[in-house]
């Protein structure tokens, strides 16, 4: 049981910290205030469609930068979704990198865009990592048999 | 002829048959008779001729009147010859038939003879009379002769006439006017010289100003006052004059006799001699002198026709002379008009250009500005989350503080410029107003405790507590004007009062124009800051809301401001349907800024613009949604997700589409609120809600159309109301928001924005 309540610790703390650290905000909290008995893995989904549409999206952004003729328009509205998705799940910090990307966009500087693209895909695969390490210790909580506890 | 002779020879066989007869009887009165009897037969002879010529002649001439009379005369004639010859026989005895024949002869003769006569008194007169006519008619066609000989020469005046006219006329240039005058009369009246003398500026003198032939000293001057000249001014006929009066002498001195010579004036016509219908007045009489002088030595003397010519030629020299004075004057207005116009041209495109210019430099500016401003700000909140050391927190929420300051200052310009544009539009709103006051207060606190200021803040009893405007301007006006007044004062006190305009005290006295008209939905706030700081000079107080302006008294200071916020307030408050003027008797009097505004009442409500309910504190009532059917738009699979999940655990039954086709194919009326994210790019999704209205307009119970979206500017929320969207929600939403929208949305049929 102590296990269990270590586990539960870590979790704690683990998850303080990122909000702490802006990893994620409200948004975070009220997906899991939506995860019900009727709908258990509801994070977990979200968070899932979150990483496949990102990924696409780097890698559209990657490409459509790496043209002759940049469109920038496109690039606008690939970062636009990516903020969408970025901002639905919390992903705070990801999301304020959109929203510098976004003004390099409208300015059309190249530069300026592949840094911002840089700085957007470290935030994600931060809190890619982050998530993923959230989620290892939620399954080890319950395969320990404890609940995991919600954070209000 | 033949008769003639035949006539000869039979006298000369009488003569000498009678010969013998004459000789028996008297010797000596032999001589006599035959004297007698050749006499006798002479006589017969060019009696009998006479006739015989008359009649040759009047044969050969053609008109001859008096064919009766030569008659008569011939019967006399040569009655009177057959008398004489008769008497031929009668030299000697003869017998009784002879004496007869005489007799007969003699009587018939005699009555001839006394009729002739009696003819020839009528006669002789006529003829008479025929020679006095011929004589009078002699006079007559001279004096025709000469009258022809005049009437050509008045041809050809006039001909000249004509021809220096259309000389002088041809030409619009004054010059070339009175050159060619000089020049064609001169030729035409082949003068030996031809001058004009034009008054001076003064008109004290008269100038030589041009001559045929001979060069003259220029600047030969005579005074205008000489007899002679006054006596050429006084009548418009030409006068001759002395060839050694002053204006003559314009030849050297030479031996010869100078030729005789006239002067003539010419007026000199202005613009304003011209009447409609009176020929013009003479009356401001400015005249040339024309001087014209025949050849000397030529004995020439001036004709009548002559000096008419050269009175008509100076009339039309007159005349001439202002059409080219009017088309100078017409010219030189044109000219100046064209120029004018160029410069309002220029000065206009100038305008134009600097106008554009500064909307650009705006434009830009603004643009540039809040892109580095936005990164600024942004990158300093992300610089605030991480872990910093408290002198680095410190730097860094005053790097934040300066850049929120600095994009306030920014909005400003973009307001101002805005503003001024007219496209800028209040938020209206319900809010707290004493609440707004009280905060502002707390704002103003910490700066005026640091300066030892007191500032106090009252208001009156029947204060409103809720009201609608435009909270965030006013707040911007309030802090404006505080602030303005903490700045200014370095002692002493703010004192901030507000109270419900009452009729009497909406005027201001300076500002006639401003009628306040208070209704059942509205009032009047009148806000008065009054402090007691360095006052303001009388005289500075209309430029004080002018833009950019600072008074002296401020500019030496270093205020550090713009000079745009007193500006802005007064551009905001106008928006507002109110006033603003500041009251101060001078420098170190202090001063007291007053404003009034219109307020919407809520309770009230008929605000049909936009639909809100008021803030009420949010304890309705905890709704399930069970079974609610909805339907949820989003392009974004994250963000639809999201929004289904939330969604279902309040219980509702929710669809989602992805596009606006999915979602026009898909929405029924069945579902009972849609959800729509307007961030998608282009307004298409705003078709959308149009598209269901028109769809569910004649069936009862059309969805409710709710915006879900990422930014609350004024512009979509303006695009969602016009399409008929019944809320604005702000993305991310909240369980509990979501709840409390739903239940708004299924109770009012409305929700407010959040």
């Amino acid at each position: 049981m102590e296990i269990v309540g270590k586990l539960q610790k870590q979790f704690m703390d683990f998850m303080s910290s990122l909000y702490r650290e802006g990893f994620l905000d409200d948004q975070f909290l009220q997906l899991q205030k939506l995860q019900d008995e009727s709908n258990p893995d509801f994070v977990v989904e979200v968070v899932s469609l979150f990483f496949e549409d990102s990924e696409k999206l780097l890698n559209n952004l990657a490409m459509a930068l790496q043209q002759q003729v940049v469109d920038f328009k496109q690039v606008d509205a690939h970062v636009h979704q990516f903020k969408g998705s970025s901002s639905s799940i919390g992903a705070q910090r990801v999301k304020n990198a959109c929203v510098g990307f976004r003004n390099f966009c409208e300015e059309k500087n190249l530069d300026g865009c592949m840094q911002c693209l840089q700085h957007a895909k470290h935030e994600y695969f931060l809190v890619k990592n982050k998530l993923e390490t959230l989620f290892r210790l939620e399954q080890q909580i319950l395969a320990a048999g404890g609940t995991v506890p919600i954070i209000s | 002829m033949g008769s003639l002779l035949r006539m000869n020879r039979l006298l000369s066989s009488i003569v000498d048959s009678c010969n013998c007869i004459i000789d028996p009887q008297l010797p000596a009165d032999d001589l006599l008779m035959k004297y007698q009897y050749i006499s006798d037969f002479f006589i017969a002879l060019a009696y009998f001729s006479i006739p015989v010529e008359l009649i040759y002649f009047v044969k050969k001439s053609a008109i001859f009147p008096y064919r009766w009379v030569l008659v008569q005369f011939g019967a006399f004639i040569v009655l009177c010859g057959a008398t004489h010859l008769i008497n031929l026989w009668t030299f000697n005895m003869h017998t009784r038939n002879v004496a007869i024949v005489m007799t007969t002869a003699k009587v018939l003769t005699a009555l001839v003879s006394c009729v002739t006569a009696l003819m020839l008194v009528h006669i002789i007169p006529d003829l008479l009379s025929v020679k006095t006519r011929e004589l009078f008619l002699k006079k007559k066609a001279a004096q025709l002769d000469r009258e022809m000989g005049i009437i050509r020469t008045q041809e050809e005046t006039g001909r000249h006439v004509r021809m220096l006219t259309h000389e002088i006329r041809s030409t619009l240039d004054r010059h070339t006017i009175l050159k060619t005058t000089l020049v064609e009369l001169g030729r035409t009246l082949t003068l030996e010289e031809c001058a004009l003398w034009m008054p001076t500026r003064t008109g004290l003198e008269l100038q030589l100003s041009y001559t045929l032939r001979h060069q003259n000293p220029v600047g030969l001057t005579v005074p205008i006052q000489l007899p002679i000249i006054n006596q050429v001014f006084g009548t418009n006929r030409v006068v001759k004059i002395s060839p050694n009066s002053p204006v003559a002498r314009l030849r050297p001195a030479g031996k010869y006799m100078p030729g005789e010579v006239v002067a003539v004036r010419v007026p000199l016509l202005h613009l304003s001699n011209f009447q409609i219908n009176d020929w013009p007045e003479l009356s401001t009489k400015r005249y040339a002198l024309m001087v014209l002088m025949l050849p000397s030595d030529s004995a020439r003397q001036w004709h009548v026709h002559e000096l008419e010519l050269v009175e008509v030629v100076a009339d039309q020299v007159a005349v001439a002379l202002s059409h080219a004075a009017i088309l100078e004057e017409s010219m030189r207005a044109r000219d100046l008009l064209m120029e004018q116009n160029v410069a309002l041209d220029l000065a206009r495109r100038e305008a134009e250009m600097a106008v554009r210019a500064r909307n650009d430099f705006l434009a830009v500016m603004n643009h540039e500005m809040r892109t580095p401003m936005h990164a600024i700000i942004a990158l300093s909140s992300l610089l605030q989350e991480t872990d910093l050391t408290p002198e680095q927190r410190l730097m860094v929420e005053t790097i934040l503080k300066s850049s929120n300051l600095l994009a306030t200052l920014i909005n400003d310009v973009l307001d101002l410029s805005r503003l001024e544009d007219g496209s800028l539009q209040l938020d209206i709103d319900t809010f707290n107003l004493p609440a707004l006051f009280r905060e502002v207060l707390n704002l103003i606190k910490p700066i005026a405790s640091v300066k030892k200021l007191f500032v106090t803040l009252s208001l009156s009893s029947d204060f409103p507590e809720y009201v609608i405007g435009d909270e965030k301007r006013l707040m911007q006006i309030l802090l404006n004007v505080v602030g303005n007044a903490v700045k200014f004062s370095k002692e002493g006190s703010v004192s901030i009062s507000a109270f419900v305009a009452k009729s009497d005290s909406l005027r201001d006295p300076r500002a006639p124009e401003f009628f306040a008209v208070p209704s059942e939905n509205h009032f009047y706030l009148r806000v008065q800051v009054k402090d007691t700081g360095i006052g303001i000079n009388p005289q500075d107080i209309p430029n004080l809301f002018s833009k950019f302006t600072q008074t002296q008294a401020l500019a030496t200071t270093n205020s550090g401001s713009t000079g745009l916020g007193l500006a802005i307030c007064k551009r905001f408050v106008n928006l507002m349907e109110g006033h603003i003027w500041i009251e101060s008797e001078g420098f170190g009097k202090g001063s007291t800024a007053i404003f009034i505004i219109r307020l919407g009442i809520p309770g009230r409500a008929n605000e049909s613009k936009l639909p809100f309910v008021a803030k009420l504190p949010a304890n309705h009532m905890q709704m399930t949604f069970q079974g609610l059917k909805v339907l949820v738009m989003d392009d974004n699979g994250v963000s639809r997700m999201v929004t289904k999940g939330l969604l279902t655990h309040l219980g509702c039954d929710v669809t989602t589409v992805g596009s606006r086709d999915e979602c026009l194919r898909v929405v029924t009326q069945e579902h009972k609120v849609v959800f729509m994210d307007v961030s998608m790019p282009g307004i298409h999704c705003y078709e959308v809600a149009v598209v269901i209205h028109e769809r569910f307009r004649k069936r009862h119970g059309r969805p409710l159309i709710v915006a879900l979206t990422g930014n609350t500017d004024r512009v979509t929320k303006e695009n969602c109301m016009r399409v008929g969207m019944d809320g604005v929600i702000l993305k991310p939403v909240s369980v509990d928001k979501m709840r409390s929208v739903l239940s708004e949305l299924l109770e009012h049929g409305v929700v407010l924005e959040s």
